[in-house]
């Protein structure tokens, strides 16, 4: 993918954003790729979490937005607990999420949810996957 | 005849496991001349050296051999070993039976059989030693040193303050070297000028420095504590005695020539100051450009000095002089950018290299220190810094890191930053590399705090659309190809060693490695020293280094000239030509073939020897046609009865 | 003793078995689990968004709740609501502006929170306060031969500030199964994410991650799963029919609630209406370690 950089998306304003719903300074990132190598489910993304921060200090957000990634990270902390530079990538994450679900991007519907074996589901298990789908 | 004790070493397993070592000593215990021998796992050990005195005193030996490693590593050692118990040290003979024999073969037959034959070859060799004194030389107290840069002038401070004569040699009209173009610092980022130039009046007032500029070393002679030195220095045609520095020549004087100081980016008289706080700071004439030479074709700054002061009949001056040491503190160079097409130098206005922006962003500099790109004068908001312009690249360019360019690419972009605060600086590196005291926390602020933008691949291409530079690059890490539309490009060019240093270490026989820096005498452990006696390395000619670094090596050199300076006379190898005056006919080949000048006819047409200046090459030795010439304790005679082990 | 206690949802429904394993081996060990009156649920998920306090409320409610009943402490069995319950109050209590505005947000509660209440989970309770020691001396009915695999997840252990051990090494669940008599199994995925809601939207992930998790402890030896998150044991134990489908080798492994085997240590005994609340039948390994 060719990627133009410029000034103008450098810490442009959805930046900003994430910046204010997570707290989290995404130029802090030296790309170590410590989030990455300890991530759980990162097979299942199509950007790694080194490469969202990468793409967030080049201010592309819209990449990010449109990836697979944010919704495949499931707040397991792995790597908010190791990197070396007190990056909570986790809220990062969620901060994504959250960009999308306000727009309601990515929303799951309660009412037309297709699972299986609906009634052996602990109660826990939906009303977290609500909180975190739904916005 | 003699009694010569032979000491086997397994040296741990690097000997034994190629040679068996219990083996010869038993074999060899009957060979003729050996009046002990034996082994042990490591005799450069103390119980080692232990075992070898007391061999020496228990057997009454009078001659030593010791097969063990290479003689360049541990032959002093031994030497000094069996000197403590009063045997000559030139009775030591080394059989190296490890570089030469175990670590270059693998089955251990054969290993054994060659070491049993170098054994018995030093064994031959021993039987025919003499005993011999150094020879002793007067040590002149005098250092030069040669380059003014920071490493030069840190050098020529320290052997001053410690009592002795400096004549530090700079080829350029001041000292100062890059340093003085720098703008700030890293990771202090204090004033690159302002801490240096203390330093460079304190020098232009040493009494103990003697100072030449536009000088150059021509030719040297003599060795360790006796060096002769022709200096060569270009006249500078201004009288600083009477010069006022009023700047009227230089108003007047009709030539522009772009500004070394200033990188190109301004643009100097032919006859000028290179800049502010030159030492000496006096007007200088470019010859190469100055018309006054022709004095029907100028001549405008003679007319407008009224103090007099400028001749144009000057001469360059030859001064010879002896020195004991020589502390060589060269310098670098930016390797030159028109060697990299694709990056557009030279074609692009606003594609600079690294010394170019320490001058933009110098209060001194052609911008007075506003952040302005050379095209158009405008404030550049976007700059791309490319890191590993040339270095690390073996197959194009340099395959060499130049250590400094992670941290001043860093340093640049925050002053940028400084300067222009809503610009956007962005860096391509392939790796940062800041190990230095507080280098890497340096980095991360840049990182964290100011913005900078680091994208990790190397830049492709650049050309220019409209007033932009089209930056190509690719950022590795998320596999994008990246493109940037950059006002300014600053490129860390390869550190490479300065210009001319090749022809003068050429001159001086001084080892360089295949890019033309200064070898040291040992990577390790003598990393202040040339392999050619008296000569001391300081800065970045030794190869890429930053300033903290050019000044301790500074400090160390001058610290290993002091210890040198502290002695009476300086001791010289005996191991050197001898001329059997029964045999010699005065034929004089050997005076011709001598590289250092140290055999001459005597009055009875005897081709003697200068025992001074003798370094024991035995180039006169092969050439002399009747056998007359012989090297000390390596005559025809040893070699024959080493070759006659060898061959029977 | 009595010990104020916070079930959360799942401990009433699916999970019915936790609270009443744990309840039977406190009993034997003189405590008594009495459940707060009218909580509400955690949140499940601490919310994570720094620009939304309404997502925190849910979690303060109880906090503010249990001081208005006079309760300095609240025991958490549920990994979820522990950390949860924990996060929320670091939330508001680090940050007094914070606390201001959920406060404000919680007026028909007549009442504001003032910070005093303590979270525990029962495990450090177990460690700190009843001691594993007590525990091992009580235990009547020793899970001899019995090799167990101690899963943490997330929740135990992460962030670090609100780990109940040490955040990469902890083995607070393995000294506890050592006091019950059994051989606790250290395993290489034990802190990993058990693929969490992501069975809801994109349950190859949690299929693949229960997979990795089990097949990682029954490498090294494991008889049987410990776990203290019912969405851990959900996705551990009701996804092994999945992975048996998408590996063919795969061998089933009874996945236990901590408190369960307790319980049988500590004599309770076993009761079947816990192992309908099973998908993997966890009665055989007992019987075959004849601990039933």
């Amino acid at each position: 993918m060719y990627l133009e950089i410029s000034k103008k998306d450098i810490n442009n304003e959805l930046v900003q954003k994430i910046h204010e719903i997570s707290g989290q300074n995404v130029f802090d990132c030296y790309q170590c790729g410590n989030c990455s190598s300890g991530c759980p489910v990162v097979d299942y993304m199509d950007i790694t979490p080194n490469q969202v921060l990468r793409l967030s200090q080049y201010g592309s957000i819209e990449e990010i937005l449109k990836s697979e990634t944010i919704w495949v990270c499931s707040t397991c902390l792995q790597c908010s607990t190791r990197c070396p530079k007190g990056i909570d990538v986790a809220k990062l994450m969620e901060a994504f999420r959250t960009v999308n679900l306000r727009d309601g991007v990515g929303v799951v519907d309660p009412d037309h949810l297709e699972v299986e074996n609906k009634d052996e589901l602990p109660p826990i298990l939906l009303v977290c996957a609500m909180r975190k789908l739904t916005g | 005849m003699k009694r010569i004790g032979v000491f086997i070493c397994h040296c741990g397993v690097n000997i034994a496991d190629t040679v068996d070592v219990e083996l010869l000593t038993e074999k060899l215990a009957d060979y003729p001349g050996i009046a002990h021998i034996e082994n042990y796992m490591f005799m450069c050990s103390d119980p080692g050296q232990n075992l070898i005195k007391d061999a020496v005193k228990t057997h009454k030996l009078d001659s030593v051999v010791v097969a063990a490693c290479s003689p360049t590593l541990h032959e002093s050692t031994f030497q000094n070993a069996i000197a403590e118990v009063d045997v000559n040290k030139y009775q030591l003979e080394i059989g190296n039976i490890r570089e030469q024999c175990s670590w270059v073969h693998s089955n251990k037959e054969e290993g054994t059989r060659k070491a049993e034959l170098i054994i018995k070859t030093a064994v031959e060799k021993a039987k025919l030693n003499q005993s011999l004194d150094p020879v002793s030389a007067p040590l002149t107290k005098r250092v030069l040193i040669i380059g003014g840069g920071i490493a030069g002038i840190q050098a020529a401070l320290d052997i001053a303050d410690g009592g002795y004569e400096v004549v530090l040699v700079e080829k350029k009209p001041s000292i100062g070297g890059h340093m003085i173009q720098l703008s700030e610092t890293f990771p202090t980022l204090d004033c690159s000028q302002c801490i240096l130039t203390p330093k460079m009046v304190q020098l232009g007032k040493h009494k103990n420095i003697k100072l030449y500029v536009n000088s150059e070393v021509e030719a040297i002679g003599g060795f360790m504590g006796n060096f002769k030195v022709t200096i060569k220095r270009q006249p500078q045609y201004v009288d600083p005695d009477k010069c006022t520095l009023c700047d009227d020549c230089t108003v007047a004087c009709p030539v522009v020539v772009p500004s070394e100081y200033d990188e190109g980016l301004t643009y100097r008289k032919a006859i000028y100051v290179p800049f502010p706080q030159a030492i000496p700071a006096s007007y200088t004439i470019d010859t190469e450009n100055c018309l006054g030479f022709e004095p029907i074709a100028c001549g405008e700054c003679k007319k407008a000095c009224l103090a007099e002061a400028i001749d144009y009949d000057k001469k360059e001056e030859i001064f010879i002089e002896d020195f004991g040491a020589v502390i060589l503190a060269t310098g670098f160079d930016l390797y030159p950018v028109e060697n990299i097409p694709e990056y557009g130098y030279g074609k692009y206005l606003d594609v600079l290299n690294g010394l170019q922006f320490e001058r933009i962003l110098s209060a001194t500099g052609p911008t007075g220190g506003k952040m302005l790109r050379p095209s158009d004068g405008k404030v550049p908001k976007e700059i791309v810094f490319i890191q590993c312009s040339g270095s690390r690249d073996p197959e194009r360019h340099k395959p060499y890191c130049s250590k400094i360019c992670c941290m001043y690419t860093l340093k640049h972009a925050k002053l940028y930053k400084h300067k222009v605060h809503d610009g956007q600086p962005y860096i391509f590196y392939i790796d940062i590399r800041s190990g230095g005291k507080r280098y890497e926390e340096f980095i991360q602020e840049g990182v964290s705090e100011d913005g900078i933008v680091y994208i990790r691949g190397k830049v492709a291409k650049i050309y220019k659309e409209g007033d932009k530079m089209i930056v190509h690059g690719m950022d590795t890490l998320t596999g994008h190809k990246v493109k940037i539309k950059a006002d300014m490009v600053v490129l860390a060019q390869s550190i490479v060693p300065s210009e001319g240093s090749g022809k003068l270490f050429k001159t001086l026989k001084l080892g360089t490695d295949s890019n033309g820096f200064m070898s040291e005498a040992h990577p390790k452990l003598r990393p202040l020293e040339s392999l050619q006696s008296g000569f001391y390395l300081a800065g970045a000619g030794q190869g890429p280094k930053d300033i903290p670094d050019a000044v301790s090596q500074a400090s160390g050199a001058a610290a290993k000239v002091l210890a040198l300076m502290s002695n009476d006379e300086v001791q010289h190898e005996p191991i050197i030509a001898t001329v059997d005056e029964n045999k010699c006919s005065g034929c004089s080949v050997c005076i011709g073939t001598c590289p250092y000048g140290a055999r001459e006819l005597n009055e009875d047409r005897i081709a003697a020897v200068n025992d001074i200046l003798c370094e024991g090459c035995g180039a006169c030795i092969s050439a002399c046609p009747s056998g007359a010439s012989q090297q000390k304790n390596l005559t025809d005679d040893q070699i024959m009865k080493m070759i006659n082990v060898i061959i029977n | 003793m009595k010990l104020p206690y916070y079930p959360g949802c799942t401990l009433k429904a699916n999970a019915k078995h936790f609270e009443d394993s744990a309840q039977k081996a406190l009993e034997k060990l003189d405590y008594q689990l009495e459940e707060m009156k009218d909580w509400v649920c955690c949140g499940t998920v601490f919310s994570m968004t720094s620009d939304d306090l309404m997502l925190q409320l849910s979690s303060i409610r109880n906090l503010l709740r249990a001081e208005k009943q006079d309760l300095k402490e609240l025991v958490t069995l549920c990994s979820m609501c522990y950390n949860t319950l924990k996060q929320s109050k670091d939330f508001v209590e680090g940050d007094l502006d914070n606390l201001e505005k959920v406060n404000n947000f919680m007026y028909m509660e007549e009442a504001e929170y003032k910070g005093q209440v303590e979270i525990y989970h029962l495990l450090t309770l177990l460690r700190d306060r009843i001691k594993f020691e007590t525990v091992k001396a009580e235990v009547t009915n020793p899970l001899k031969g019995l090799k167990v695999g101690a899963y943490y997840g997330c929740l135990l252990v992460r962030p670090q500030k609100f780990a109940i051990d040490d955040f990469e090494a902890p083995t607070i669940m393995e000294d506890l199964v050592e006091s019950l008599g059994a051989e606790a199994i250290d395993f290489q995925f034990k802190l990993e994410c058990c693929g969490a809601y992501q069975t809801i939207t994109k349950k190859n992930i949690s299929v693949k991650r229960a997979y990795e998790i089990l097949d990682s402890a029954q490498r090294v030896g494991c008889d049987a799963i410990i776990t203290s998150c019912p969405l851990c044991a959900y996705n551990l134990d009701f996804l092994q029919k999945e992975i048996e489908k998408e590996y063919v080798d795969f061998q089933t492994i009874p996945i236990f609630y901590f408190t369960e085997l307790m319980a049988v240590a500590l004599g309770v005994g076993w009761n079947g209406e816990w192992t309908k609340k099973h998908d993997v039948d966890p009665e055989p390994i007992l019987i075959e370690k004849n601990l039933i």
